[in-house]
């Protein structure tokens, strides 16, 4: 028998009472009445029907439009840990750059044998359309969503590196506009830091990155696969937001060596692409040719100074699983100190005894596909069926290398409210960065993602996750 | 804007109309069948088509039936002209183009489909039609309200409004051309009354009975109706309301865009003709013909808005 696993509640620690940067609100929701809190809950998913903030969940036709639940409890972080947060952050983030700029140019990591070159090399996402292509501004990653958890009072872990194109930062910003409108006597009770210049701080971080064919002004739009994608609210919202058009492919042409988009009065260029369309479905004639979604030949006028895409192509190297267990080496290799966030210890399934290590523990161990997303494709051993362990075994041999194992960790709790009152749930936190050539900007909070079942450690919102408004307390 | 938002605006807005003028359809056919079971049939024959949709109800259903002639017309998402559909289309549209309208527009569409959704997940009681038919019009006026108080005078508001009266004049059109009957006999007998019904139906489905009854000093008149309906200027329904508003909103593009499109002489060509006929020279000529000529003129405008704005490339 393994011993029962105990969970760091951030409401209330380990100890009684509420933790420091818990009390006011605490205070304040001991005064409440718990059958209007409920109510106002009821609200609040009726709220966001109306203003449509709902996602699309891939392969259910009939309920095409879903919500993700949403729970009135916030998540609060004191000043103080989020400064600690922000500074380990900040760090990932500007290793992450050099690291891609490195990859794509010398190498020097390969060369320096802290990173396998056979990784980089046989990786899909590795894209050597991008070697020795410097991006405009230099910067790879325009937007980054650092997925972070906790396991105690000063123990945090980063669980992956969202490099490619991050989701979720309409919900940071609905929920907390949500929290406004239901509940404005606790903003003014409680000095909570605020998170709406989020899209005008994108547009400008963005436009920083203007291409060279860009001549004074910056045209910036985002680019979506279409109404159907599963993400197709927030994009229509950031670009809403940011007051920018939002294009699909079919908007767009190649003209006169710029990417433009057919407008009422013609044909205009653009000079920056926020695009939230995959690498492989980004140009048919430079990657997957069967894609409809992107524009054929933008790579060209990309590579030849016309446009920017942001997030540029071939960042996925990055944030790929398999690169994940070398980002501590990674983080000391380009900014020479110690990595300040830590990472989740990890076993490469593709080495010989990390493998039987893995399958000799495989009901104690969260084990995730290199390339997998979303939380597809992933076994949760404590959680699993002897079944559904016996399937991943066979996974497992015969494809060692597509995987890597974890320990699952103890996912601290906030506690949601349900119909009894408040009960502990697991969380996880997704901050937003945005790098621009000269700044790093990291809006307080993010996205706290919340597994409404009881136990689960799951927060994923295609497999049943609920969000939480998230706040960074003034100090 | 972007080509595609243009033209996604422009159906959103004549779905929502067209959702209204269904409504109003049935409405109209549902009280001449209540005052007269004998000639119910005809009736939901000609409401058929007027919505341009007999031929798909024909193919669906062997008789004429009050009960699913109304719920083919309210419900049935296979028909495409159904309330349920064009709500269906124009939130779809306004998915399509929700950076361009205010959260307010976006709100009231999205409310609309989930009222009308829950309120239409099964079939509708007779009695229970009268207050169906009535919440679809207040949510279509809730929508315009929102439209006419949140959204800024330019181009976004243009389309809108030329998706809208475009299909409002198709729709007044093809309620005159499938009623001309009603009206054409009595032409010899200029002056004589008509059938009172028939012309109330007519009325009802434009929402100008009253209107009418004050214009014409209760005196109602075949030549009368039908002049009321195409030539009054000031019946937001007329054909020349319809037509100059869509000019209008023709002509602040042309200034916001400093550009002179096609559309815009098509479109002067076609408001100068209702300006300078009148409702004699429609009845000597035919007004079958007339309404003929003017659905082709229309349909040729709206296709020429479509390529000179780019709606599709």
């Amino acid at each position: 028998m393994t011993k029962r696993p105990t969970f760091f509640d951030e409401m209330t620690g380990s100890a009684d009472g509420a933790r420091h940067p818990y009390q006011p609100y605490e205070a304040w929701f001991r005064s409440e009445d718990l059958r209007e809190l409920r109510k106002k809950s009821i609200e609040a998913e009726r709220f966001f029907r109306r203003t449509g903030i709902t996602f699309n969940v891939y392969g259910q036709d009939e309920a095409d439009e879903r919500l993700i639940p949403f729970d009135i409890v916030p998540r609060i972080i004191s000043g103080r840990e989020w400064a600690r947060l922000t500074k380990g952050i900040e760090q990932r983030v500007r290793a992450i750059n050099a690291f891609l700029y490195d990859i794509y140019h010398r190498q020097e990591i390969l060369r320096a044998g802290r990173v396998p070159a056979e990784l980089i090399s046989r990786n899909d996402a590795f894209l050597p359309q991008m070697i020795g292509m410097p991006p405009p501004g230099n910067v790879y990653t325009h937007i980054v969503g650092v997925d972070l958890v906790r396991t105690d009072e000063d123990e945090f872990y980063v669980l992956e590196d969202n490099a490619r194109t991050p989701s979720g930062v309409s919900y940071m910003l609905e929920n907390r506009e949500t929290m406004l409108q239901m509940f404005p006597e606790l903003f003014s009770r409680i000095k909570v830091r605020e998170v709406k210049d989020y899209p005008v701080q994108l547009r400008r971080s963005l436009a920083a990155c203007a291409p060279p064919a860009a001549n004074g002004g910056c045209t910036v739009a985002v680019l979506t696969p279409g109404i159907h994608n599963s993400a197709y609210f927030e994009h229509a919202f950031l670009a809403d937001h940011m007051g920018v058009q939002l294009v699909e492919g079919s908007d767009l042409r190649v003209i006169d060596g710029r990417i433009a988009m057919r407008t009422t009065r013609g044909y205009q260029p653009i000079d920056v692409l926020y695009r939230r369309v995959d690498d492989d479905f980004l140009d048919p004639l430079n990657f997957n040719p069967d894609s409809m979604l992107g524009v054929p030949g933008i790579m060209d006028v990309y590579r030849a100074g016309g446009i920017t895409i942001a997030n540029a192509p071939g960042t996925g190297i990055a944030d790929d699983k398999a690169i994940y267990s070398y980002m501590p080496d990674i983080v000391e290799f380009y900014t020479g100190e110690k990595a300040i966030l830590k990472n989740v210890p990890t076993w490469r399934c593709s080495e010989p005894d990390a493998l039987a290590y893995v399958l000799d523990n495989l009901s104690d161990l969260v084990v995730k596909e290199v390339h997998g997303s979303g939380g597809y494709g992933m076994l949760v051993g404590p959680a699993a069926s002897k079944k559904e362990l016996a399937a991943f075994r066979a996974k497992l041999e015969s494809k060692p290398g597509n995987y890597i194992a974890q320990p699952t960790l103890a996912l601290s709790t906030v506690p949601i409210l349900t119909q009894k009152g408040l009960a502990p749930r697991h969380v996880d936190l997704r901050p937003f960065v945005l790098v621009s050539p000269d700044r790093i900007n990291i809006t307080p909070g993010g996205l706290t993602r919340v597994a409404l079942k009881k136990g689960s450690l799951v927060v994923n919102s295609s497999q049943g996750g609920g969000t939480k408004d998230t706040w960074v307390l003034e100090e | 804007m972007l080509g595609k938002t243009a033209g996604g605006l422009f159906w959103m807005f004549r779905y929502l109309e067209r959702s209204e003028n269904t409504a109003r359809l049935i409405d109209a056919g549902f009280r001449i069948a209540l005052t007269r079971p004998d000639g119910a049939d005809d009736e939901w024959a000609s409401v058929l088509q007027t919505a341009g949709v007999a031929d798909l109800y024909r193919s669906r259903h062997d008789e004429l039936d009050a009960a699913r002639v109304i719920d083919f017309l309210l419900r049935d998402t296979s028909n495409p002209s159904s309330v349920m559909s064009a709500i269906a289309a124009a939130r779809q549209n306004a998915r399509l183009v929700r950076t361009a309208i205010t959260r307010e527009v976006w709100e009231a569409v999205n409310d609309t489909y989930m009222i009308l959704k829950q309120a239409l997940a099964r079939p509708v009681a007779p009695r229970n039609l009268p207050g169906s038919l009535a919440m679809i019009r207040q949510q279509s006026a809730l929508v315009r309200g929102a439209l006419h108080g949140t959204m800024l005078r330019n181009d976004v508001f243009d389309f809108c409004r030329i998706g809208t009266y475009l299909e409002r004049a198709d729709n007044t059109a093809r309620i005159l051309d499938v009623k001309y009957y009603v009206l054409l006999p009595s032409i010899s007998q200029i002056g004589s009354s008509l059938d009172n019904v028939q012309w109330e139906t007519i009325l009802r489905s434009v929402a100008g009975q009253r209107a009418y009854r004050w214009i014409s000093g209760g005196e109602s008149s075949p030549i009368g109706i039908a002049d009321f309906l195409l030539f009054d200027g000031r019946m937001p329904r007329s054909l020349r309301f319809s037509v100059g508003k869509i000019a209008t909103n023709l002509s602040y593009l042309e200034r916001e865009y400093d550009h002179r499109h096609h559309c815009h002489d098509l479109v002067e060509a076609l408001s100068g003709r209702l300006n300078q006929t009148t409702i004699e020279h429609v009845f000597e000529e035919g007004l079958h013909e007339f309404i003929v000529d003017f659905l082709a003129d229309l349909g040729q405008l709206g296709a020429q808005i479509d390529r000179d704005y780019r709606f599709q490339g």
